[in-house]
């Protein structure tokens, strides 16, 4: 294949990971910028939403876009259910120690991945794309889902943008980022905001999930590559910050896709961690983080 | 007078005459029931504990689960006849995880903790090797069921056994004269990059080779990856066929992607059905399967030419006639691998008995009593069909199944005989001290 469409499949392979791991990312950028808290269950919230897209869909018959549709509406609220109570009964009664979270977190990582084993079995199980559109090109094919995923998550990210800027509640969360005491003492319900946003970041990777599914398939242990990848774009980008989350996605998406294709997928990996050390080094807020005052 | 009513008085709580009776006809009537197997040949009727090292978890979560089933099954059936040497037989299950190192930390376990007679049932490639010098340590027989050439190769040790499944350079030399006359001549390889993988690398070129077809390519895939289509550019636009092993719960995502990759106008594809076990092939997305083939151990649909025996073990192992669990078709088997369990477990029952086999202090001759073993006839012990045995390198070969998607089933089109798929020995583990 020539160099024009090899580097085009390389560019589209490296949006649709970025689009997903745009949306996992600013979930868990969201619950440490807002609650100082780092979860490392965070994957596992993603596996979830893509084995109860599975379980959703396959229950619902009909069109596939049907059951894929419900599974986009159903999957996130149970997830974020799940990560509501989480919050309540576990990081709640831990007063959102740094420390002690991040250990409660690892347990909510294990505790989740051996009961998807235990309920949901190990096999990978695929959930039927709402459409399967095979987009033509001179050189190749490529799915038309795969697009529909980039645009999809663009608009999200849109949506969010716009809920943490222009709203109330988006007010409210970031005053609580900024300011945890003043905040309370203006009246804002700290604890209610932190379980929202755990269970809203939860969403986010579970909306991701549901929207690569059709991609890949619903397994117990798919949720650690994200888990791993978000933190490198959280970590890049900045903690807390939408902006540098969206761009290190994109960024580190791309990259992705392009290196593996041209040299090797470990290559891949290899860059992204060493920018993630460089980061570290000379720019440890992130690109777009503020410095802690 | 704090004992009023006489509880601590032993001469008010004897047996009675009536209750002795009671439970002694119990007891009878127990050893009358039905599935209760007297072991009175037996000098010492305490079981045989085989360890089985499970992947219950990671990777291999799915062939754990199947290898389990049918190890039972198996267990179940050696059992009702009466055990091996008339002693019963008994799983103690360790989950490895599908990991190396946990691997020979479960062998060393077996062996010094659990105290089993053998060491059984791994798939992995890696996980064997990365066992197999536990085994060889703690002397304690590790019989794999693994299909990868490590053991035949001769480079593990005296310990380790693959009874049951042919390895896969026999496999590759016997399924490409089929592949060069009847797929094509120019072959691109995708392939897992780890050991089960470089078999397939480093054995299918020259098999190939001496068909007078040529592999062009060869594309090695990490096998954590979970998205394919950066690799397909690599396929040179000249191939004729592509022949592909994928392991883990990518795999599907692989042949979907391929798929979108080519359309209609794919090149011919030859496949292990490594790529597809316990996946249903009528997945969506999976269309673009139609009328390739794929190698099968053991065939998964039922096929119309079954033997008494293979319909037996399908039964026994509970599988219907689409090769998933009785009663949940989504629940797809292992088919083309698991029978291996079935099968070394009647080996393992014939070796002990060849050697008088009576506990752990006996495994050296448990050894020299398998590698004394040559032919396995095709029955119901051996229901994948016949197959030979060298004791020098610990390897069975046997035929293969090479099957055709159609009509949404594996339709067997072409079996290798045993002889096409022999090779020279590498080496000769009967040398090495015991």
């Amino acid at each position: 294949m020539h160099f024009g469409p090899h580097l085009l499949l390389a560019a589209l392979e490296g949006l649709v990971t970025s689009a997903v791991l745009a949306l996992t990312a600013l979930g868990l950028s969201l619950v440490f910028g807002v609650m100082r808290i780092v979860n490392v269950a965070h994957g596992e919230f993603f596996m979830l939403g893509a084995v109860l897209a599975w379980a959703i869909s396959t229950a619902i018959s009909g069109h596939p876009a049907i059951g894929f549709v419900a599974a986009l509406v159903i999957a996130p609220l149970l997830v974020g259910l799940v990560a509501f109570l989480a919050e309540w009964l576990v990081l709640r009664r831990l007063n959102y120690n740094p420390e002690s979270t991040i250990v409660a977190t690892i347990g909510m990582l294990y505790i989740i991945q051996q009961l998807a084993l235990t309920f949901y079995g190990p096999e990978a199980r695929p959930v039927e794309p709402p459409f399967s559109y095979r987009i033509l090109l001179p050189w190749f094919g490529y799915s038309g889902y795969k697009l529909s995923v980039v645009a999809a998550s663009a608009i999200l990210l849109v949506i969010t943008w716009l809920v943490l800027t222009r709203t109330r509640i988006g007010l409210i969360m970031r005053a609580t980022q900024y300011d945890r005491e003043t905040a309370q003492a203006f009246g804002i319900p700290v604890e209610r905001v932190y379980a929202g946003v755990f269970a809203v970041g939860a969403m986010l990777a579970a909306i991701a999930a549901v929207l690569i599914v059709p991609i890949s398939q619903a397994h117990y242990l798919m949720g650690q590559d994200p888990l791993l990848l978000s933190f490198i774009v959280v970590i890049i980008g900045g903690l807390g910050s939408l902006r540098g989350t969206v761009v290190a996605a994109v960024l580190i998406g791309l990259s992705d896709g392009i290196v593996s294709m041209f040299f090797s997928p470990t290559l891949a990996k290899i860059i992204a961690t060493l920018v993630v050390a460089m980061v570290l080094v000379f720019r440890p807020q992130g690109l777009f983080g503020t410095a802690p005052r | 007078m704090a004992d009023k009513n006489g509880f601590f008085d032993l001469s008010k709580t004897t047996l009675s005459r009536r209750t002795a009776l009671k439970g002694m006809a119990a007891g009878a009537g127990l050893a009358l029931a039905p599935g209760f197997v007297r072991y009175s040949q037996a000098q010492s009727s305490a079981p045989i504990k085989i360890g089985f090292q499970s992947h219950r978890t990671g990777i291999g979560a799915a062939y754990g689960r199947w290898y389990e089933r049918t190890s039972a099954a198996a267990v179940k059936a050696i059992n009702d006849a009466g055990g091996i040497s008339g002693r019963p037989v008994e799983l103690v299950i360790e989950d490895d995880g599908t990991d190396p190192a946990r691997g020979a930390e479960v062998v060393a376990k077996f062996a010094k903790q659990h105290k089993t007679d053998i060491v059984f049932g791994t798939l992995f490639s890696h996980v064997v090797i990365g066992s197999a010098p536990a085994a060889g340590e703690n002397k304690i027989p590790y019989f794999v069921v693994s299909e990868g050439h490590h053991v035949a190769s001769t480079k593990l040790n005296r310990y380790v056994f693959q009874p049951g499944i042919t390895d896969v350079k026999s496999q590759i030399q016997a399924m490409a004269p089929w592949i060069a006359a009847n797929a094509g001549k120019k072959v691109t390889q995708i392939f897992p990059d780890f050991a089960f993988g470089y078999d397939h690398r480093d054995y299918l070129p020259p098999a190939l080779k001496a068909q007078g077809a040529d592999v062009i390519a060869q594309i090695a895939i990490p096998p954590t990856e979970s998205s394919f289509t950066k690799y397909f550019p690599q396929i040179p636009a000249e191939t004729e066929v592509i022949y592909h092993v994928m392991v883990g719960p990518a795999v599907l995502t692989f042949v979907k992607e391929l798929g979108e990759f080519y359309g209609s106008q794919r090149p011919q594809l030859f496949g292990f059905i490594d790529s597809l076990e316990a996946v249903d092939i009528n997945s969506p997305g999976l269309e673009f399967l139609d009328g390739s083939h794929f190698w099968e151990g053991s065939p998964r649909y039922a096929q119309p030419d079954d033997s008494a025996a293979q319909k037996a073990y399908r039964a026994a192992v509970g599988i219907d006639d689409n090769g998933a669990a009785v009663g949940d078709p989504k629940d797809v088997s292992t088919a083309a691998h698991m029978f291996g369990c079935w099968e070394t477990l009647y080996v393992v029952k014939k070796a002990m008995e060849d050697a008088g086999y009576k506990g752990p202090e006996d495994r050296a001759k448990l050894v020299e009593a398998t590698e004394a073993l040559k032919e396995f006839a095709e029955g119901p012990e051996h229901p994948q069909g016949p197959k030979t045995f060298n004791g020098k390198i610990h390897q069975c070969f046997g035929i293969q199944n090479i099957s055709k998607v159609e009509g949404g089933k594996l339709k067997v089109v072409h079996k290798t005989k045993i002889e096409d798929g022999l090779y020279e020995p590498e080496g000769d583990y009967t040398t090495q001290a015991l």
